[in-house]
């Protein structure tokens, strides 16, 4: 069989142009993966020194002290509406579902369930990201860029003490606190939605509640709250400290330390919920 | 290049050690690389200060002058070289090593990178109260000496960084800096962003402030003013490297075109357009 030399040498160039689109894709995909693996190295490298400076001295009292305030105290309200109007409009959407099945007696239980184990540490956990996580990234991020970060550390006080384990410390405590409050007001939503507009009895309502919940509902919500308030804060931290020279490089430490926030949070959410009910 | 910045070094070593018996290098690199990715930054920097004396690297944007600096302070580590401070290695210090060798540090910033939430009197205390452990009362009693030290009253020490003007902040950035008697002090680009008149008060404030310390300055900058101003000795770094070394009075009598060409602001010359 005869081949023409010319298509035989073009088929060769279409080979080698394809084997060598091969590479560049698999050099692009080995590059990013290289690129996720070192930045989750380095995250946890992050994480691990955060840790250790929370447990060693000296501690910054002023800053800690700043930090429970702001992170605790001043996300009451968006956590306290958040869990309110969940509590309410699941008591609402449980009330049309459970109607066809006459099963309206059930109510209690799932807002009191649902609120404990799910709605209040995650939504508080979400809304938390964007107000506290974007805050620290950029705070920090600043800080950074404005070379303060440096100017503390020729001021002989190390900046992960000073700035990063203060806010990992305060937020891991202060997140199951908020949400034990996020709790109590989102069932009490519950409670209004039923009692006022579905005409259930109020005593009913509270005592299903009360016999129902079990002590686990509510531990694995701070327990998740906790884990959740460390998440928010370290990435809040570590978007900040490693943020790009100027206004843009602020603007992308705090745009990613929300979206990372709000994912791992989903994904941890997912993680714990396993680990403590299967 | 090399051999000739160690020869002058030597001989800066030789003439203070005239003056003084007992003085030694305060500050000391030897063949210090830094690598940023592919961009090489610093390739080989030798440079030696000598105790009590004010050094003054100059060189245009991008040659390395605050990776250099930055270096020294320990705030980014060389991938080769040595730097001493003391006799110290400063990249191979940690834990308390490093504390007592930051203690020795005081270091004026660029855009001043005086903290934003603290009021001035603090910003200036601040290595007094967290470095130096100092009762706060004391420490604010320091601060504003300082403050008075930079020509600022006691009103301004209640004051927030953003309430100063540019040339009060460069101020109570070298309060800062002078706050805790250090004994070596880095200024990065002292005058930039300041009117002439301002930037000649910051230069003889600079001056006086080492003088009275007997402080080890060394400085960066590519304002020739305040390279006559302050400086005893200057160095020029050149992608990379220390070219040229010595004393001021040298510097107009360097005889290397590369130092004529910046410290008379040639377009023209050995250093290309695109990287002075």
């Amino acid at each position: 069989m005869n081949v023409d030399p010319i298509s035989q040498k073009t088929g060769q160039m279409y080979l080698a142009r394809f084997g060598n689109q091969i590479l560049d894709l698999c050099a692009t995909i080995g590059n990013a993966v290289m690129r996720f693996f070192g930045s989750v190295g380095r995250l946890a490298e992050f994480a691990a020194r955060a840790v250790m400076h929370v447990f060693t001295p000296p501690w910054f009292g002023r800053q800690i002290g700043r930090q429970f305030i702001d992170i605790g105290y001043y996300s009451l309200a968006v956590v306290g509406l958040t869990t309110l109007f969940s509590g309410m409009v699941l008591a609402l959407q449980s009330y049309t579902g459970f109607a066809r099945f006459n099963a309206e007696g059930a109510i209690a239980n799932v807002v009191a369930l649902s609120i404990t184990r799910e709605l209040a540490p995650v939504l508080a956990g979400l809304m938390v990201a964007g107000r506290i996580g974007a805050s620290i990234a950029a705070e920090i991020g600043t800080m950074r860029v404005t070379e303060q970060i440096d100017a503390l550390t020729t001021l002989s006080v190390n900046p992960f003490k000073y700035l990063v384990a203060p806010r990992i410390l305060a937020g891991t405590i202060v997140m199951p606190v908020l949400v034990l409050i996020g709790d109590i007001i989102g069932i009490f939503g519950g409670f209004l939605v039923s009692v006022f507009r579905l005409d259930f009895n109020a005593y009913n309502y509270v005592y299903q509640t009360m016999e129902f919940l079990e002590p686990i509902d509510v531990i694995s919500g701070l327990v998740k709250a906790a884990v959740f308030g460390f998440i928010v804060t370290l990435m809040g931290c570590y978007n900040g400290y490693n943020s790009d020279r100027g206004a843009q490089g602020v603007g992308a430490a705090t745009t990613n330390a929300v979206v990372s926030a709000s994912i791992l949070i989903l994904i941890f959410n997912y993680l714990l919920t396993q680990v403590f009910f299967s | 290049m090399t051999a000739f910045s160690s020869k002058v070094g030597t001989g800066l070593r030789e003439e203070n050690a005239q003056s003084n018996m007992t003085t030694a290098n305060k500050i000391e690199l030897k063949n210090v690389s830094k690598s940023f990715g592919p961009k090489h930054v610093l390739r080989g920097v030798d440079l030696v200060v000598p105790k009590g004396s004010s050094m003054v690297i100059i060189g245009g944007s991008g040659t390395g002058k605050s990776v250099t600096i930055k270096c020294v302070l320990g705030l980014m580590r060389p991938d080769s070289g040595e730097i001493l401070i003391d006799g110290e290695h400063v990249e191979k210090a940690s834990g308390r090593k490093r504390d007592a060798l930051m203690k020795k540090f005081g270091m004026l910033f660029q855009g001043g990178a005086l903290f934003d939430s603290l009021p001035v009197w603090y910003n200036v205390a601040f290595g007094l109260i967290h470095g130096k452990k100092m009762d706060k009362e004391a420490a604010r009693v320091v601060a504003i000496e300082k403050l008075k030290a930079v020509g600022l009253g006691e009103k301004v020490a209640d004051l927030f960084p953003a309430e100063l003007s540019g040339g009060m902040q460069k101020r109570v950035g070298l309060a800062r800096a002078i706050a805790t008697n250090p004994e070596i002090i880095f200024f990065d680009e002292p005058t930039t962003g300041l009117d002439p008149i301002m930037a000649d008060v910051i230069n003889e404030l600079i001056v006086q402030c080492v003088k009275d310390l007997g402080a080890t300055a060394m400085s960066i900058t590519h304002d020739m003013a305040s390279v006559r101003k302050i400086a005893d000795y200057v160095a020029m770094l050149y992608e990379g490297k220390i070219i040229w070394t010595g004393p001021i009075a040298d510097l107009d009598k360097s005889g290397n075109a590369y130092v004529d060409q910046f410290i008379h602001g040639r377009a023209d010359g050995p250093i290309g357009r695109n990287t002075a």
